[in-house]
């Protein structure tokens, strides 16, 4: 067994377990650090992977800024744990795994079906890293309306994040 | 390194996510598997530009985020204030359309 | 992978021991200077007892930490508020790993970079981790279950994303100009003149890069989320012993590594005219790191000044300066950066182009802010206090 390997067994099954523990556990800031923890894995996956500039991305995205605005509202709600009241029975419960169990058999199988086709078509698959440039570089040439309208989307969120405080703020004057 | 075991990984870890979804009833925790599921897409699209040996798949990964980031900032704008409305994040309380 | 060498591999367990033990020591030196500068800003002495001109002070203050009985209050969330000071230290550590101390040293015949990891992605791997430094302000300040916390470390996380934005577009501009993340390469890049260093290129950047870095360290006049006039002493309120040292570790550590990222992207890193090429193949590279190490004091130097230079913002004004002023600033200097080094390509031009266009901001800023400002509904003059008024009662 060599290094990528044991590394991507340890990143692997701290994203599960992290993931797990996101949907078991009781108070939302203690899934919301498991989430972070996933993240992590995640970014290391990245790395395995040769993709350094997403790992990084990935990192400053979401433990660094999503993340943190989960802690934020959770803190600012000051969201304990839900009353039972909300609490889904176990037979939901069941239910609900069940389907998770045949979905991830269902995307198994697409996994391994695709993973044939394309590993065929590129036999010489690539062990190099991407750097930086090779990201820029497709961002703003082939891909530079895409990009643009990423902008698009981010202004528009902010401006209904805007909407949704202001109104908010007039309604209570 | 072999594809498929990144992309049983991305699989199950999108399965979690959606058990999550249907398990969970605070808005808040179904928000983090929604973001659980995407990544475990981002997962998939670098993994499999890695295969390729092509940076297309990290392009897409970038997207995923800005759209992620934009989609978490309106989500919990809605949360805080139907909070400040009805006291509660549980969604099955919240099931007006009307405030 | 399995390949390296076994030099390659020594080395580096070397340099991140070293690393480690400098940063640590660096916390103490740190530590005694704030005390013994601040004293002498304030016309006083400080501490003076404790070996020669109080030296060993830190060390006298580290051991009655470690005796002192460690308390865990019982309302607290007791697993987040164990982790939570070393969430804050090690970020602060390991950010140290990227950034290079000084050229290179030749042992042994095999050339060895004063820099535990030069990796292609430096500037971004820093942004990450620095990023990460806010779970443990918000984490501790939850767990201790106190209002006091919670508000300092609402304030601290808002404080952190906001400036987090002008940390990271500062940098662009020098990015944009060195076409390189490696924070060797940028280092290099830069001549041994003042001139020739960054921080001349990009002031407006370097300006705003410098004031998001202290509220990233939460000091004055940044530390909203500890403010002890306000908030008794925010996060860490309910902290004692050595969890209260490891956060008040934490906060000299980030001080220390921000000023080294500062001095590498900014201030030439360990370049200095005259000092060039002088000595040996060791010689050379032990006097670039004691020059990067005096540049880096003289930076720390401004953290003390700058605390008992300035009053802590208002949390009004702590948003208000951060959104309308570094924010527009640094977009700027992105864009007039970008557009005068494709048109011109020298960096005389762009330099006045960055320093005038922050001015015009600036102002334009400083001129809707008047013009938009509600006026107060009172009238000085018409106010009973006024000193006018006060004769017209007379």
């Amino acid at each position: 067994m060599n290094a990528e390997q044991i590394l991507f067994i340890l990143f692997g099954a701290v994203s599960l377990i992290g993931a797990v523990s996101v949907i078991s556990f009781r108070h939302p800031i203690y899934s919301a650090l498991s989430l972070v923890v996933t993240f992590f894995a995640q970014a290391g996956l990245f790395i395995l992977l040769g993709a350094h500039f997403v790992a990084a991305v990935q990192v400053i995205v979401y433990a660094g800024a999503i993340m943190v605005l989960f802690l934020f509202v959770i803190m600012l709600l000051n969201l304990g744990t839900l009353s039972a009241k909300g609490a889904i029975g176990p037979k939901v419960k069941g239910f609900a795994v069940i389907l998770g169990i045949l979905l991830a058999i269902e995307g198994i199988y697409i996994a391994l079906n695709s993973a044939n086709d394309t590993t065929v078509a590129a036999a010489e698959s690539a062990t190099g890293t991407t750097t930086t440039y090779d990201i820029g570089k497709l961002l703003f040439s082939e891909y530079l309306l895409p990009f643009e309208v990423t902008s698009l989307i981010l202004l528009a969120a902010l401006i209904g994040v805007i909407v949704l405080v202001k109104r908010e703020s007039q309604e209570e004057n | 390194m072999l594809l498929e075991y990144y992309l049983i990984l991305s699989a199950l870890l999108f399965t979690i996510g959606v058990i999550g979804v249907l398990v969970r009833r605070n808005a808040i925790i179904i928000f983090m598997c929604i973001e659980l599921m995407l990544n475990a897409a981002n997962l998939a699209f670098v993994a499999i530009s890695r295969n390729l040996g092509e940076t297309t798949g990290q392009v897409f990964v970038f997207f995923v985020m800005a759209v992620a980031a934009a989609e978490v900032a309106i989500g919990l704008a809605i949360i805080v204030s139907v909070f400040k409305h009805r006291q509660t994040i549980n969604v099955d309380e919240i099931n007006s359309l009307k405030g | 992978m399995e390949n390296l060498p076994l030099f390659f591999i020594l080395s580096s367990i070397v340099k991140i021991v070293i690393i480690v033990h400098l940063l640590l020591i660096g916390v103490m030196l740190m530590i005694w200077a704030e005390r013994r500068v601040s004293g002498w800003m304030q016309d006083r002495l400080g501490p003076n007892r404790v070996g020669p001109q109080g030296l060993l002070q830190p060390i006298a203050d580290g051991l009655k930490f470690m005796f002192k009985e460690d308390i865990i209050p019982d309302h607290v969330d007791k697993p987040l508020y164990v982790l939570a000071p070393a969430m804050l230290l090690v970020p602060a550590l390991i950010t140290a790993a990227v950034v290079p101390f000084g050229s290179s040293i030749e042992l042994f015949g095999e050339t060895i970079n004063l820099q535990i990891a030069d990796i292609n992605i430096g500037i971004l791997y820093i942004l990450a981790i620095t990023s990460l430094g806010v779970y443990g302000v918000v984490l501790g300040a939850w767990a201790s279950n106190n209002k006091y916390s919670l508000l300092g470390g609402l304030r601290s996380s808002a404080q952190m994303i906001s400036y987090e934005l002008t940390l990271g577009l500062g940098i662009i501009g020098i990015l944009m100009l060195t076409s390189s993340l490696s924070l060797r390469t940028i280092a290099t890049e830069q001549g041994a003149y003042p001139w020739q260093w960054n921080f001349l290129i990009h002031f407006p950047a370097f300006l705003a890069f410098t004031t998001a870095m202290f509220a990233e360290t939460n000091r004055l006049p940044f530390d909203l989320a500890e403010a002890e006039q306000e908030l008794v002493a925010g996060y860490h309120t309910e902290y004692s012993s050595m969890k209260f040292a490891m956060f008040f570790m934490a906060e000299y550590m980030n001080m220390i590594v921000g000023s080294a990222v500062t001095v590498t992207l900014f201030l030439g890193g360990w370049h200095f005219f005259g000092l060039e090429n002088v000595g040996g193949p060791v010689w050379s590279g032990l006097i670039s790191f004691a020059i990067f190490f005096v540049k880096t004091a003289i930076f720390l130097f401004g953290f003390i000044w700058v605390r008992w230079t300035l009053p802590r913002f208002r949390y009004d004004q702590l948003m208000n300066f951060g959104w309308k002023f570094l924010l527009p600033i640094a977009l700027t200097s992105i864009v007039v950066t970008g557009t005068l080094w494709i048109m011109t390509g020298s960096r005389l031009v762009v330099g006045i182009g960055n320093a005038v266009s922050a001015f015009i901001v600036v102002s334009i800023v400083a001129g809707m802010l008047v013009m938009t400002t509600p006026k107060p509904a009172i009238q000085e003059s018409d106010s009973r206090f006024s000193p006018t008024a006060l004769d017209a009662v007379e």
